[in-house]
This record gives structure tokens, C-alpha cells and sequence, in this order.
């Protein structure tokens, strides 16, 4: 018998080896054609103290974390009590645990998993160079009956250089953990994978929206680290430059969008990359870009708030200061991937928007999704790259106005280097003619264009995933779309329509299509991962909502699974 | 560009960089006089227009982008460093000057000033040094003096005491640092040629009078006196000399030998081979 998803948590202090285990876990189901997902939970102190790796795998693709953990392997118990509540457990599951390390710690022992026990240190140290990580590694693969020759190939990519003797000490490590688990019959084998079909990616959600910002035209940016935004920086860093742009490291958050902000008058696309706290210190330049009708791309990988909050872990409550949090009437665009490998699609789209529009562009990613590597179908490649409404006719007789009231808001750009365009773009209110005016006319004038270039913009399809019919419908954004997206399929195995709704353009609002996508509907459920309802009350704001809402909100750090959102569209039915 | 007056050949005037737009400064204010500095200085230079951008922050002296006939960008108060290393850094082709006054600079701006000094972008920041917020009607500055009473904000005086910007330049690793005085804009002119002809980070300090809110300002005419030295490639040697100074000398103190922070890159491999490393 087998089964269609296997939940594992490799678990250990810094320096165990539970991260890389994991990676190599995932990175071999890919090679065999499974599909997963890989989260890590790690404290804030980078390294030392508690690690887990966490990884679903399942022959199709998968969309959040298992309700449950089904494997729990444990190099050490060491502060484990810190994230037990991020490793649910049933009497399902197996817990793995080196005796050598002392009992099953009482708050994970009490959900009465079934234990196993398997001299992990032991085993690893009859081999010369062993280490724990691969003997656990080969009693997961055992457990899930993952092919050797999928791990196999991962050794050798990742211990190539190092040489034969560390890929013999590893695969000697893999073979006795294997062999210790290939007779308890735990039934956790997973179904065998379907290796047709679309190539598959191996890929984080950071990386793909730093993908994203290259393919959208993308060719400077400028950073300051902040987790669980860097690796999208890490990742710009080399691969800009190998495609001609530039990556700068900035002093602070807000030189990194006022550097943009220069590139971009300059002419170049540009992108910069933060997390709450950043995106607060951005702020009043984002406004800036508003006013002076300079396009910039923004990545928020939100992370618990407020204030430092938890750095390492998710939520999306970075919501609010991203659609209201500039002062003044400062419209500009709020869009949110909906899974890790649309991390690419949105932040292209995003390049692409802000270029057209000639605006700020705020992509609200989230930890979940940044620092998530999944197994994913080759993402979905948007049709867009940067294109900026360029002025024509500078050599002509009249002044060049930069910023025109055209019917479409948008004004043709001069950028420097076009003989005849010179002007000064202005965060202060201004004509035109690019001249700073207090006038009431000129203000009605600039704030109605700046809003009507969104407004009656034509963003297609785009706006939002929507899938699914019936009379009960799951409103979402973001990471939350996955554990929706399977709740919903849940609920449609068993013999119940409903339809998934995830809002891929937050700022400006789509009454009309949002309308359209769930005309016919009774019941609405909002899905969100924040503690004040921050989206609902935003749809409530924006949106007439049909029959009646519900809401499933609650704070990070720990993720929506699908079953809380499948028992919450349960109670409505 | 150099351009060369012959016969037949004229070049630019410095009528040539200015706008139509009337400066809203005060009248006597030591602002007008750099601006006909920076508007000889770019003459001088004979610098295309649209290859030339000017960036500022806020502020009364940070209004000359719209004073002036280039590509300009006034953005807002303390970032005008940032937003023009991102200019010159995304296209190095261009010419770069930056404006500003001392609360600007060195207050709102700091962080900014310090790393511009450090990383040394070839650029030119031109400093409008009054001591005072004029702006917001005449608060103390980080250059006005602790013992200055005038200000509604701090009536016993700010307490502390001020920074030195070309001091502070120097000990940043600004690669060029000058001091000039408004009521001279030919010397001005000249400060600014040479520092933007000088590669790398170059800092401009120049007093310019506020006298509606610092009205003794005006006796700066018979304070200043040049520095007296030739300018030195030895940031130790202009430190030791700027110390000595009592902050009025004018002149060149430093012309160093810096090079010029400007990431090159070029295009190796195409976006398709870069996804091709997530392939499974």
C-alpha cells in the first residue's frame, strides 16, 4: 500500500546536518520525479541552536505543508521544546529517535506517535568520516521508498569535488541507515512518481521573483540584507551581472530605493528587496516614485510583525503598510505571488507594470514562500518585460511636459541622455511642465492622472487565480492560496463544488472582475495569515462580498495548513 | 567636454544652463550667487545638457534643479546622495552634481554623506553651508554653533557642538574636498570645474549666507581668507591643515588618487541558460 503524501521533519541542532539531509531528501525525489516542498524552521540566530528541515513529498504537486508530520527523525532533542508546536504530530505518525540521545521529549511523545529507535550516532560512527544526517537520510529514503539511484546522483553533485572518500563515507552512512529501516513496514511508501509531463524546477520562492526581476528586464538594484529577503539579493548579485546589470550593496533601506529611484530616472529598471522593517524605512520614498512618476520595483518578503517580530518565520501582515502605508493619496500597485514558483510571474508582471505605469511597484512575498524550495512544474513565464512610454517629439517646437494629462495618465518619458527633454522630476506637487505648484488645480490635476493611469489600466487575467464553481468560494492572496487550494480540492473530492479565488493584483482593486469570479456564490470564506483580518477588512473596504462571510485569519509563525482551512469550510457547509 | 572659444566656434553660455524660473529664495541670500557659479562652472565645462543630471534633497539651496535648464531630480530631504550614486552607478556615461544645504547634508543626510565619502562615486556634491534651517523659518543646524540662541527650537542654544563638513569629509574618504564662499562665483565656478573634472567623490563646501535668519552672516565677506596652501593628494596632510584652520579658509585641500567605485559589468550568458540551473 502506498500513499499519496509524506510529511518529514529532520530535526537537530546546528551542525547536524538536518538542513542538508532535507535538501539532498528533496533534491533526490526530483530526480525521480516526485514533487515537494522543503520549509525550514530555524531559530534567529542563524546558526547553533534548534533546525528542522521540513519536507513534503507526493507524485503531484504539492501546495503547502501536510496537515501532520507522518516521519519525524531526530539527530538530537536539543531545544526542540522551542518549535514543538510547528511539528504536529498524531498517533499516526513515527517518531525516529537515537536512543543514545534520551527519551522522546513528553510534548511530542504525548501525541502517541508510534516510536522507533535507531542507534543513528552509532551507525554513523563505524564509518569512517560517517555522519549522522546520511544515516538518517538513508532511513527516510527506506521508509518513503525513494530509488537509490535518485540519492545516488545527489551525492554525487554535491560531494563531487570533495572526493571519493567523502561520497563512500556518505553513501556508506545512507546504506546503513537504509538497511536498519528497510523491515519495519511503516507503510508511509510513497506512490510512484509520474515522470511525464512539464520539466520540473528545483526552486525557491526568492529566487524565482530575483528569476522574475531579470526576465522583466530588470538591470540594477540595490541592497541591504534583511531576512527573509537576502537570498533574493544573493541570487540578483551574480546572476545581474552575468546579464549586464548591477548590484549594489547600500548602506541602509533607504539608500537602497533611493538608489533605485536614480537608476530608474536614469532610465534603467531597477528592483530592490526587503522585509517589513525595510519597507517601513522605504516609505516615504516609494512616495517619491509616486509623485515624480518614476517606476521602481519593492519586494516585501513579510515576515512576523510588528517591529522585528519574528524574523525568521511567516505571516502576511505586512498587508496594511504596503496598500495605505504612504502618506498622502499615493496610489501605486500591491501585487502577491500566490505559491513559490509564481514568485517569478508576479515579480516579472510587477517589472513590467511599474515600467508602464511609471510607478512604484510593492510585490508582498512572504517567508513561507521565499525561503520554501519546491519541486514545481517550470513556472509559468509572463509575456511581459519592462517597456517605458519613451517622449518622441523633443525636437519640436512646443516645451516638453513631463508630465502631461494624458487620457491614459500615462506621460511620455524623457530620460537623460534625450536631447530636449531636460526637466526636473519633482516629489514636490507640480505643473506639467514639471515646474513644483501649490495650486489647487494643478494638485486636482496630477493626483487624478496618477490614479487614473491605474485605474483604467487593462491588467487581463492576471488579476487573479481563480479556479473551481459552486455556491461556496475560498478568498485568499499569497502563501495562503496553497493550503486553500487543497482545501478546496478536498472538498471537491468528497463531492462538494467550490471555488478558489486568489488575488494576485491587490492595489488597484477589480470590483468588477472580483464580482464576475464569484457571481452565483452563497458563501465566502476569506483565508489570510495576519491577527487583525487585515485582508478581509481590505475586501470589505473595496469589495461588495456576496451572501455570507466568514473568515479564517490568524497570526504566524506557524503555517495555514489545508486541513485547518478544510475544517473551517466544513463548518460552513 | 572641453569646449574651446575661437572664432568661429562659441560655446555655451552659462545663460545657457539656466530656466526661466524665478529662485524663491529671499532676497540677498548667498544661493543666487552659486547658482551663477554652478551655471559658469557648467559653461566652463560646456556640458551637454541632457547628458547632465543635477539631484537634491529638500531645502532652499536643494531648489536648484529647477533653477537650472539640465535633467534634474529633486527628491526629498537627506537622500539626494543616495538617489544620485544610483544615477551615475546605472549610467556612468553621465554627469553627475549633487545639491544641498548643510541640514541636508550632514543631518537628515549623514548615514548617506559618510558612505557617499567612502564609496567614492565620480560625482560632485556642492554644499550650501548657512548654518541654519531656512526652510522651516530658522532652526539650528548640525553646523550651527552650540552657543546660538536664536532659534525657537533650542532657545539656549543647541548644546553641542558642530560638525565640520570638510573635516568630517576628509575622515570619510571624500577623494576631493574644496571650500568656497558664495560672494565669489568665478572661484566658485573654478571649485566645481576642477571637482567634477577630478575623478571620484568630490565634496564642495561652500558658505553661503542665510541673512534673514543669520544676518551677521554677512560680515563672512571680511572672515574669510584663502587656505593658502596647494591642494594635496595626502588626506593626512589636508586633515593636519584643515585642523589648523579655523573653518573660513577657502581652497583645495585634498585632490586624491582614489579610484572611483564603479562596478562594471557585461553580459556573459543569456536568461535562458541562468533557468536552466533550477531544471530538475
Amino acid at each position: 500500500m502506498t500513499v499519496d503524501s509524506v510529511t518529514i521533519a529532520l530535526v537537530g541542532s546546528g551542525g547536524a546536518g538536518a538542513m542538508t539531509a532535507g535538501q539532498m531528501l528533496l533534491d533526490a525525489a526530483a530526480n525521480v520525479g516526485w514533487y515537494g516542498l522543503m520549509s525550514r524552521s530555524t531559530g534567529p540566530q542563524i546558526r547553533g541552536g534548534e533546525a528542522a528541515a521540513l519536507v513534503r513529498l507526493s507524485p503531484t504537486p504539492v501546495h503547502g505543508p501536510g496537515d501532520r508530520f507522518d516521519i519525524i527523525i531526530a539527530f538530537d532533542w536539543q531545544n526542540v521544546e522551542r518549535f514543538a508546536a510547528e511539528l504536529p504530530l498524531s498517533d499516526k505518525s513515527v517518531i525516529i529517535t537515537d536512543p543514545s540521545q534520551g527519551e522522546v521529549p513528553a510534548v511530542l511523545a504525548a501525541s502517541g506517535a508510534k516510536q522507533v529507535e535507531l542507534p543513528i550516532k552509532e551507525l554513523a560512527g563505524r564509518i569512517p568520516g560517517g555522519r549522522v544526517n546520511m544515516v538518517g537520510l538513508g532511513a527516510v529514503a527506506a521508509i518513503v521508498g525513494l530509488p537509490r539511484a535518485g540519492i545516488d546522483a545527489v551525492i554525487q553533485k554535491a560531494l563531487g569535488k570533495k572526493g571519493d572518500a567523502a561520497i563512500q563515507a556518505s553513501n556508506a552512512g545512507i546504506d546503513a541507515g537504509s538497511k536498519e529501516a528497510a523491515g519495519w513496514n511503516l507503510g508511509l511508501e510513497l506512490a510512484a512518481p509520474n515522470k511525464e509531463g512539464a520539466t520540473r524546477w528545483n526552486i525557491s520562492g526568492n529566487e524565482a521573483a530575483g528569476l522574475g526581476a531579470l526576465k522583466g528586464g530588470v538591470k540594477f538594484c540595490a541592497a541591504y540584507p534583511i531576512t527573509p529577503a537576502t537570498e533574493i539579493l544573493e541570487w540578483l548579485a551574480p546572476n545581474l551581472a552575468k546579464t549586464g546589470g548591477k548590484l549594489v550593496q547600500a548602506e541602509d533601506e533607504l539608500a537602497s530605493i533611493a538608489m533605485c529611484l536614480g537608476a530608474s530616472f536614469s532610465g534603467v529598471p531597477s528592483i530592490t528587496a526587503t522585509a517589513g522593517p525595510g519597507l517601513s524605512l522605504m516609505t516615504e520614498c516609494i512616495g517619491l516614485g509616486v509623485a515624480s512618476e518614476t517606476p521602481v520595483v519593492i519586494v516585501d518578503v513579510q515576515r512576523g510583525g510588528p517591529s522585528t517580530g519574528i524574523p525568521t518565520k511567516s505571516e502576511q501582515s505586512d498587508l496594511n503598510i504596503a496598500v495605505y502605508g504612504l502618506h498622502g493619496d499615493a496610489p501605486h500597485l500591491v501585487v502577491g505571488p500566490t505559491s513559490i514558483g509564481d514568485c517569478l510571474f508576479t515579480t516579472q508582471w510587477a517589472v513590467h507594470l511599474a515600467e508602464a505605469l511609471q510607478t512604484p511597484a510593492i510585490v508582498l512575498s512572504d517567508q513561507a514562500m521565499g525561503q520554501s524550495r519546491a519541486i514545481v512544474d517550470k513556472p509559468a513565464d509572463a509575456p511581459h518585460k519592462a517597456n517605458r512610454l519613451l517622449a518622441t517629439d523633443l525636437g519640436g517646437e512646443g516645451k516638453y511636459l513631463r508630465y502631461a494629462n494624458t487620457e491614459s495618465g500615462v506621460s511620455p518619458a524623457a530620460i537623460p541622455g534625450m536631447p530636449g527633454g531636460e526637466h526636473t522630476a519633482d516629489g514636490l506637487e507640480h505643473a506639467e511642465n514639471a515646474l513644483p505648484s501649490s495650486q489647487a488645480s494643478d494638485h486636482q490635476k496630477q493626483l487624478d492622472k496618477r490614479l487614473r493611469k491605474l485605474t483604467s489600466y487593462d491588467y487581463g487575467d492576471a488579476w487573479a487565480d481563480v479556479e473551481g464553481e459552486g455556491e461556496i468560494a475560498v478568498v485568499t492572496w499569497g502563501s495562503a492560496t496553497g493550503p486553500s487550494r487543497e482545501a478546496v480540492r478536498r472538498l471537491e473530492a468528497a463531492g462538494t463544488k467550490a471555488r478558489l479565488v486568489a488575488i494576485r493584483l491587490i492595489s488597484p482593486v477589480q470590483p468588477a472582475k472580483l464580482a464576475a469570479a464569484l457571481d452565483g456564490v452563497s458563501k465566502v470564506l476569506v483565508v489570510e495569515q495576519t491577527h487583525g483580518a487585515q485582508f478581509h477588512k481590505f475586501l470589505r473596504g473595496h469589495y461588495d462580498l456576496p451572501g455570507k462571510v466568514s473568515v479564517f485569519s490568524r497570526p504566524g509563525p506557524l503555517p495555514i495548513r489545508a486541513r485547518e482551512v478544510h475544517e473551517t469550510l466544513l463548518s460552513l457547509i | 567636454m572641453d569646449t574651446h572659444l575661437t572664432d568661429d566656434v562659441v560655446g555655451p553660455l552659462p545663460g545657457d544652463y539656466k530656466s526661466d524660473v524665478k529662485p524663491i529664495w529671499c532676497p540677498g541670500c548667498g544661493d543666487y550667487s552659486v547658482l551663477a557659479g554652478i551655471t559658469r562652472a557648467m559653461a566652463t565645462m560646456g556640458l551637454e545638457r541632457h547628458d547632465t543630471v543635477v539631484v537634491s534633497g529638500i531645502g532652499c539651496s536643494s531648489r536648484i534643479p529647477a533653477y537650472t535648464s539640465v535633467y534634474g531630480y529633486h527628491t526629498v530631504h537627506g537622500r539626494s546622495l543616495a538617489v544620485a550614486s544610483g544615477v551615475k552607478l546605472a549610467r556612468p556615461e553621465l554627469n553627475v552634481l549633487i545639491f544641498g544645504g548643510d541640514g541636508d547634508g550632514f543631518s537628515i543626510g549623514g548615514n548617506h554623506f559618510l558612505h557617499a565619502c567612502r564609496r567614492n562615486v565620480d560625482m560632485t556634491y556642492i554644499v550650501m553651508d548657512n548654518q541654519v534651517y531656512g526652510m522651516t523659518k530658522g532652526q539650528a543646524s548640525p553646523t550651527t554653533e552650540a552657543d546660538w540662541c536664536e532659534s525657537k527650537l533650542t532657545p539656549e542654544g543647541p548644546g553641542v557642538n558642530p560638525i565640520q563638513p570638510v573635516a568630517l569629509a576628509l575622515a570619510c574618504g571624500a577623494n576631493f574636498v574644496a571650500r568656497g564662499f558664495s560672494n565669489n562665483p568665478n572661484e566658485v565656478a573654478r571649485l566645481i570645474v576642477e571637482g567634477v573634472r577630478h575623478p571620484g567623490f568630490s565634496v564642495i563646501h561652500i558658505l553661503s549666507p542665510c541673512v534673514t535668519f543669520r544676518p551677521e552672516q554677512r560680515n563672512w565677506k571680511s572672515t574669510v581668507h584663502p587656505y593658502g596652501r596647494e591642494p594635496t593628494d595626502d588626506p593626512n596632510e589636508a586633515m593636519r591643515a584643515v585642523l589648523e584652520d579655523d573653518g573660513f579658509g577657502l581652497g583645495i585641500f585634498l585632490a586624491g588618487n582614489r579610484r572611483p567605485f564603479q562596478p562594471e559589468s557585461a553580459a556573459t550568458r543569456s536568461i535562458a541558460q541562468i533557468e536552466e540551473g533550477f531544471a530538475v
